[in-house]
C-alpha cells in the first residue's frame, strides 16, 4: 500500500524535536504540550481537522510564532532564537500559497533565490532545473496569473526547494487540486524523500493521501496529539482494549426467506465473536476479540449466502478520524 | 515581459527598466544585508514596471511641464516690460500664468498622491496575495521586508522629483534664457529635497495604513480620505477653531488680532501640507522674510531685500524637522506593528 520504503525504526538522526510545546491565544489553547520527534528522511504527517493546531505547530517550528511554553529544536537550532538558521534549512509551503501574479513563475522563484542569497548564476541554473522537475518548464516564462491551481501548487514545491532545504514543511499541499494532480504531487514528494533523504513534514486532513505516503503520522485533535506512529500500528494503539468490529453485508436472496435472525445466530457461535448486531437490511456488525473475517466468510458461504461486503473496522485512518474528529469539529 | 531577475545582461530589457541595475548601484550603500537588498531590488523593479506609478509620474510631469511653460511665457513678457531680474529663475516655479497654477502647487497637490500610491498596498497587498507567509519563511530578518519596501519607494520618489525638477529647470532655462545664479540652484535643490521629504511623509502614512488595514481597498480609501482632509480641511478647521477660541470683532485690538493669527497659524501647522507650503514659499521666494504676522513697527526701519539662502533655510528648519519627524513617526509605527503581527495564512 505504501509507496515509501523506509523503515523509521532505523536509528536515524532526529531532526525535529519538540518538548511540551504549547501555544495559547488568550483562553484558547491552540497546541497543548506537544512532544514530537521526526527523524531524517522521514515523511511525517500531521493529521487533523481544520483548527486542530497543525498550522500553529508548523509556525512554531519555523519561528514565525513564539510558543507560550515548551521548546522545539529543528536541526539542532532553537526556532525562536536562531530564526535565520532554521529558515535557511527549512523550506515552508504555506496553505493557499500565493505568488506575485504579474511576475512569471521563473521570476517568482528567482526572487526566492535572491532572498536566500544565492548567486545569480547558480540561482538561474537551479531554478531552471526545479521548474523542469515539477513539470513547469514550458510555462516558466508565463505570468503566474495564468497558472492553474495545480500548477501553483507545483510551483510552490519548486519554490520550497530553491533554498536546497534539509527539511520541507508542506501545509495542505494537495488541497483543492484534482486527484491526478494530487497523485503526481505526492509521488514527487515521496521521490524527494527517498532520493535526497529529505525530511518531509506534511500537514493535511486528507487521510487516504497521507495513508499512502507517510512513514509516520501524528493525529491532532483540539491541539493535542491523540496518537502518533506508523499508520498500521496506529489503529491498534487507539483502539487498544476495545473489541474489533467487522462490517458484514449479504446479498438479499430467495425473496428474503432467510431472516436476519438466522444469520445472527449462525455468526454468534463462531469462536472469537462476542456479539452480532443487525444494523438494518442485510447489514450486520460483528463485535469480536480477534480478526474473524475469514471465519465469517467461510461460515456464510457454507450457509449458501453470498457475501457482498466484509470490512474490519478500526484499523484504517478513516475510522480513527471519524471517531475522534467528529467531536473535534462539533466543538469548533 | 521584462526579465527582471534572471538575466544579468538584461538583454531584452526595454524602456525604463534597463536602468534598474544602475539605480541599484547608486543606492547600494543604503541597503546592506542580503535580505534587505533582495527586497529593495524587487520593489524597485516592481515600481518601475507598475502602471500605477508610471501613470501618476506622467501626470505630475505633464502638469509640471505645462505650468513651467506658461510661467516662462509670462516671465518673458514681464522681464521685457519691467527689466526687473531678481530671482527670475525661481519665479519659474512659483509664478502662475493665467489659468494654470504654478509648478509648486501641482507638486504640493499631486506629490502626496504619488507617495500614497506607492505605499498603500505594500504590506496588506502581500498578505492578500498570500506571498507574505512565503516571504517571512525565507532566511531574512522580518524588518528587511518593510525597510526594503520603504527605502525602495523613497528612492523612486527622490528619483522622480529630482529628475522632474531638472527637466523643468532645463526647459525653463531654454525658454527664458536667463541662467540661474548659484543661490538659485541651491534653493531649487533644497526645494526638491523638501518635496522628497514631504512625499515620503505620505508614503510612510500609507505604509502605516497598509499594515493596519487588512484590505488594500480600505487602506487606499483611508489614505485618500486623510489626504483630502489634510489638504483641504485642516486649513479651514484651523480658521474656525481660531475664530471660536479668540473671537475678533471689527473693533479688536492689535494684541487680540495677533493672538488670533498666532493660534490660527499654530493649528494650521499641524498639517504637513501647510508646513510644506510655508517652507516652499520661503525657499523659492527669498523676499519672504518671516512667516508669522508682522507689525508695522517691525518693518519700519527694515531694509527691504531678499534673505540669503542660509537665513531662509534657518527660517524653515523647524518645518523640515517637523516633516521628517512626522515621516519617521509614521514609519516607526508601521515598523512596530508589522514586527508584532502574527503571520498566518488564514
Amino acid at each position: 500500500m505504501k509507496m515509501n520504503g523506509h523503515h523509521p525504526e532505523d536509528a536515524h538522526e532526529t531532526v525535529i524535536e519538540t518538548q511540551n510545546l504549547t501555544k495559547r491565544y488568550g483562553d484558547l489553547v491552540a497546541v497543548k504540550g506537544l512532544n514530537l520527534k521526526v527523524k531524517r528522511g522521514e515523511i511525517f504527517g500531521l493529521l487533523g481537522p481544520n483548527g486542530a493546531g497543525k498550522t500553529t505547530t508548523i509556525l512554531m517550528l519555523l519561528g514565525l510564532t513564539e510558543p507560550t511554553g515548551g521548546s522545539a529544536r529543528v536541526l539542532g537550532h532553537d526556532p525562536t532564537r536562531e530564526v535565520l538558521e532554521v529558515k535557511g534549512l527549512v523550506g515552508y509551503m504555506p496553505e493557499d500559497v500565493g505568488y506575485y501574479e504579474d511576475l512569471t513563475g521563473r521570476e517568482n522563484l528567482m526572487y526566492t533565490a535572491d532572498l536566500n542569497g544565492l548567486p545569480r548564476q547558480e540561482a538561474a541554473a537551479r531554478v531552471e532545473r526545479l521548474l523542469s522537475q515539477v513539470g513547469l518548464a514550458e510555462v516558466a516564462d508565463k505570468r503566474v496569473e495564468h497558472y492553474s491551481h495545480g500548477m501553483r501548487q507545483r510551483l510552490g514545491l519548486a519554490d520550497v526547494l530553491v533554498k536546497d532545504p534539509e527539511i520541507i514543511i508542506l501545509d495542505e499541499p494537495t488541497q483543492g487540486i484534482d486527484p491526478q494532480g494530487a497523485q503526481d504531487l505526492l509521488k514527487f514528494i515521496v521521490r524527494l524523500s527517498r532520493e535526497r533523504q529529505m525530511t518531509v513534514l506534511i500537514s493535511s486532513h486528507l487521510l487516504d493521501q497521507m495513508q499512502r505516503i507517510c512513514d509516520r503520522v501524528a493525529i491532532f485533535v483540539r491541539g493535542e496529539v491523540i496518537a502518533e506512529g506508523p499508520i498500521d500500528t496506529l489503529g491498534r494503539q487507539i483502539m487498544r482494549g476495545e473489541s474489533l468490529v467487522v462490517e458484514v453485508e449479504v446479498a438479499a436472496r430467495d425473496g428474503g426467506t432467510r431472516s436476519s435472525r438466522e444469520i445472527v445466530e449462525s455468526l454468534q457461535d463462531l469462536p472469537g465473536v462476542q456479539k452480532v448486531e443487525p444494523s438494518g437490511g442485510n447489514h450486520f456488525l460483528v463485535h469480536c476479540s480477534v480478526d474473524v473475517r475469514d471465519r465469517i466468510a467461510t461460515q456464510l458461504v457454507e450457509k449458501g449466502l453470498s457475501l457482498t461486503h466484509l470490512r474490519l473496522r478500526g484499523y484504517g485512518l478513516t475510522d480513527i478520524y471519524m471517531r475522534y474528529f467528529r467531536g473535534g469539529e462539533s466543538d469548533g | 515581459m521584462v526579465e527582471r531577475f534572471s538575466s544579468p545582461s538584461q538583454k531584452d530589457a526595454k524602456g525604463i527598466s534597463k536602468w534598474i541595475p544602475q539605480v541599484e548601484e547608486w543606492f547600494s550603500p543604503l541597503v546592506s544585508g542580503p535580505g534587505l537588498r533582495a527586497v529593495f531590488r524587487k520593489e524597485l523593479a516592481d515600481h518601475f514596471n507598475s502602471r500605477r506609478f508610471l501613470i501618476l509620474a506622467t501626470i505630475v510631469a505633464v502638469t509640471g511641464l505645462a505650468a513651467i511653460y506658461v510661467a516662462a511665457v509670462n516671465i518673458r513678457q514681464e522681464v521685457r516690460e519691467t527689466a526687473e531680474s531678481g530671482f527670475v529663475f525661481l519665479r519659474l516655479f512659483t509664478a502662475s500664468g493665467g489659468s494654470l497654477p504654478p509648478f509648486t502647487s501641482f507638486m504640493g497637490f499631486l506629490g502626496p498622491l504619488v507617495g500614497l500610491a506607492l505605499g498603500f498596498d505594500a504590506i496588506n497587498g502581500e498578505r492578500v496575495r498570500g506571498t507574505l507567509s512565503r516571504l517571512v519563511a525565507q532566511p531574512i530578518h522580518r524588518d528587511s521586508i518593510i525597510n526594503g519596501k520603504f527605502l525602495a519607494s523613497i528612492c523612486i520618489i527622490a528619483l522622480m522629483i529630482f529628475a522632474l525638477g531638472f527637466i523643468v529647470a532645463g526647459l525653463g532655462l531654454r525658454l527664458i534664457g536667463i541662467p540661474p545664479t548659484g543661490e538659485e540652484v541651491l534653493r531649487i535643490l533644497a526645494y526638491l529635497g523638501l518635496s522628497v521629504v514631504y512625499v515620503a511623509f505620505w508614503l510612510a502614512l500609507s505604509l502605516l495604513f497598509s499594515v493596519v488595514f487588512r484590505q488594500t481597498a480600505t487602506s487606499a480609501l483611508a489614505a485618500i480620505a486623510t489626504w483630502l482632509f489634510v489638504v483641504i480641511f485642516v486649513g479651514l478647521l484651523a480658521g474656525l477653531i481660531a475664530d471660536a477660541v479668540v473671537p475678533v470683532g471689527s473693533d479688536a485690538g492689535a494684541e487680540e488680532l495677533l493672538r488670533h493669527e498666532r493660534l490660527h497659524q499654530a493649528l494650521g501647522r499641524l498639517s504637513p501640507t501647510i508646513l510644506y507650503d510655508e517652507a516652499t514659499t520661503v525657499l523659492l521666494q527669498p523676499q519672504v522674510r518671516t512667516l508669522g504676522p508682522v507689525l508695522l513697527s517691525q518693518i519700519e526701519w527694515a531694509v527691504p531685500g531678499p534673505l540669503p539662502f542660509g537665513q531662509s533655510l534657518l527660517l524653515i528648519w523647524p518645518h523640515l524637522t517637523g516633516l521628517v519627524a512626522a515621516t519617521l513617526v509614521c514609519f516607526a509605527a508601521s515598523y512596530v506593528l508589522f514586527m508584532r503581527h502574527e503571520i498566518r495564512a488564514s
